[in-house]
């Protein structure tokens, strides 16, 4: 007898609340676009931060209200924005791959002020004395903040003491970027090599005096690219990339290696040569146009005389 | 019942017999939750509110069980009222506030095997305290906790940048804080006001 009471009561009990939760789910019941979780799966679900919002969530639910481009996942790429595209009924955006890239290749050739043995932290350790820590104010000090930031391990301190992305790896989704105190990482296309590896912004010869690898804005890259892709813009030379073809003719035109693809000393010479044997054709053909003038002023001149 | 027997009780549930550093009971949503002061307290204001009303529903959940002599199964109606109080506070969360629902996570329906709510509707009845002394010990048992969790959050905020030798570093660390705290309280059990 007193089983059949405790189940009855038991029962009616959770009888009781299982009604009130019911009437608390209509009540409390919060709407859900169906899109919202289809857009969620569609994003890389790294929660990376890299859209500005606060994880995919919040970034599937700005697409979903339209504050966000369906692009806005760089993680996703274009697979992911042609599928978000799909879902919220709209044309998938075409855009190249872009991947990030650190600006400097100074490191270890860059000059030291002193040596800094602070909190490992770029960010710390531009507070100390104004960043003086190396002679250039504006290259990589190498204490990995974008390291720490980067959720998908494509960013690491090379040997010579600068962080380098890994292409391959890197989605563009802009941590680096961020946590850079000295906004030395841009967004490159995936499919272009050439990149200038230098940000300083100071004239040629107080930049010499800080770096070995530096841009001294001296215009051999301008003079050298037949495509005008290639400028000095603030005493450091800057990239075009809806004109630059990859030709990397800057890169061995630059005295100071600043241009990566690097050449080798090989390239180099075999370059210098090859400029060297242009100059003297150009030279050449300009002696012989000149003689060619001469000589015809000369004949027109006979006949005058005749 | 006086106003003072409710400050004896207030008292007592907040600081000489706290929850946590006294009875040790809730310790898994105070570990699991104190990395963050805001997650800490919005957590703290949660299992206050739950106690407060878990107190004042088995209340009257008891009288029935007492009524039919049925008083063995006090546990399983408790639990019972706890884990639907529980969906009803994650319910009313997720639709006002979003942010705190998503911040406290998993943790939120693991309230229900909270054993501070438990033991509060437990205790309540150990102690034979009738409904307002119940409500009261119930409500203070909870922001007892809240005040645990908060200071514990507070240290553990600091202890991220603390400089531990490597064996120390997170949970080992946050352990020893979290008893040197608890022996902190004891210099409460000497408090005597009436």
């Amino acid at each position: 007898m007193n089983i059949l009471y405790a189940v009855i009561l038991l029962g009616a009990l959770a009888l009781i609340f299982g009604l009130v939760l019911a009437i608390a789910a209509k009540v409390f019941e919060v709407e859900v676009d169906p899109r919202l979780p289809e857009i969620q799966a569609a994003l890389a679900g790294a929660n990376c931060g890299g859209c500005g919002y606060p994880g995919c969530a919040g970034c599937a639910e700005a697409i979903l209200a339209g504050k966000a481009p369906v692009s806005a996942c760089a993680p996703a790429g274009a697979e992911g924005a042609a599928k978000i595209a799909q879902i919220m009924g709209m044309e998938a955006p075409t855009g190249e791959k872009m991947v990030a890239h650190v600006l400097c290749n100074g490191g270890t050739n860059a000059v030291k002020n002193f040596e800094y043995r602070g909190v490992t932290d770029c960010l710390a350790a531009t507070k100390v004395c104004g960043g003086d820590a190396s002679a250039c104010r504006y290259g990589c000090l190498g204490f990995g903040s974008c390291v720490a930031a980067c959720k998908f391990d494509a960013i690491h301190i090379g040997e010579n003491g600068v962080a380098v992305v890994d292409k391959e790896k890197c989605t563009d989704c802009g941590a680096c970027r961020e946590a850079c105190p000295r906004k030395l990482i841009v967004e490159v296309p995936y499919s272009k090599k050439v990149v200038v590896n230098c940000s300083n912004k100071d004239k040629g010869p107080a930049v010499t005096k800080v770096c070995a690898n530096s841009c001294i804005a001296c215009g051999m890259c301008e003079r050298t690219c037949k495509f005008d892709a290639i400028h000095v813009v603030n005493n450091v030379a800057v990239i075009d990339y809806s004109k630059c073809r990859n030709c990397t003719m800057c890169a061995k035109a630059c005295p100071k290696n600043a241009i990566e693809p690097i050449p080798t000393a090989e390239e180099k010479e075999k370059f210098k040569a090859a400029q060297k044997a242009a100059a003297e054709r150009k030279a050449a053909a300009a002696k012989a146009a000149a003689e060619k003038a001469a000589a015809e002023k000369a004949a027109a001149e006979a006949a005058k005389a005749e | 019942m006086s106003i003072t027997s409710l400050l004896a009780i207030s008292l007592g549930a907040i600081l000489t017999n706290n929850f946590i550093f006294a009875q040790f009971l809730g310790i898994c949503p105070f570990l699991g939750v104190s990395k963050k002061i805001d997650t800490a307290v919005g957590m703290g204001a949660a299992v206050t509110f739950v106690m407060g009303l878990a107190s004042a529903v088995c209340f009257g959940v008891n009288k029935i069980l007492v009524a039919v002599n049925l008083e063995y199964m006090q546990t399983v109606a408790f639990i019972l009222v706890i884990a639907a109080l529980v969906q009803f506070v994650e319910m009313f969360l997720k639709k006002n506030v979003p942010t705190l629902y998503t911040a406290l996570g998993v943790y939120l329906p693991l309230i229900t095997t909270n054993c501070a709510v438990l033991g509060v509707a437990l205790l309540n009845v150990q102690n034979n305290y009738n409904f307002i002394q119940s409500v009261v010990y119930g409500i203070t048992g909870g922001l007892g906790f809240l005040l645990a969790i908060f200071l514990f959050a507070a240290v553990r905020e600091q202890l991220e940048f603390a400089d531990n030798p490597k064996a120390f570093d997170g949970f080992p660390i946050a352990l020893v804080t979290a008893g040197l705290i608890a022996l902190a309280f004891m210099g409460f059990s000497g408090l005597k006001v009436w």
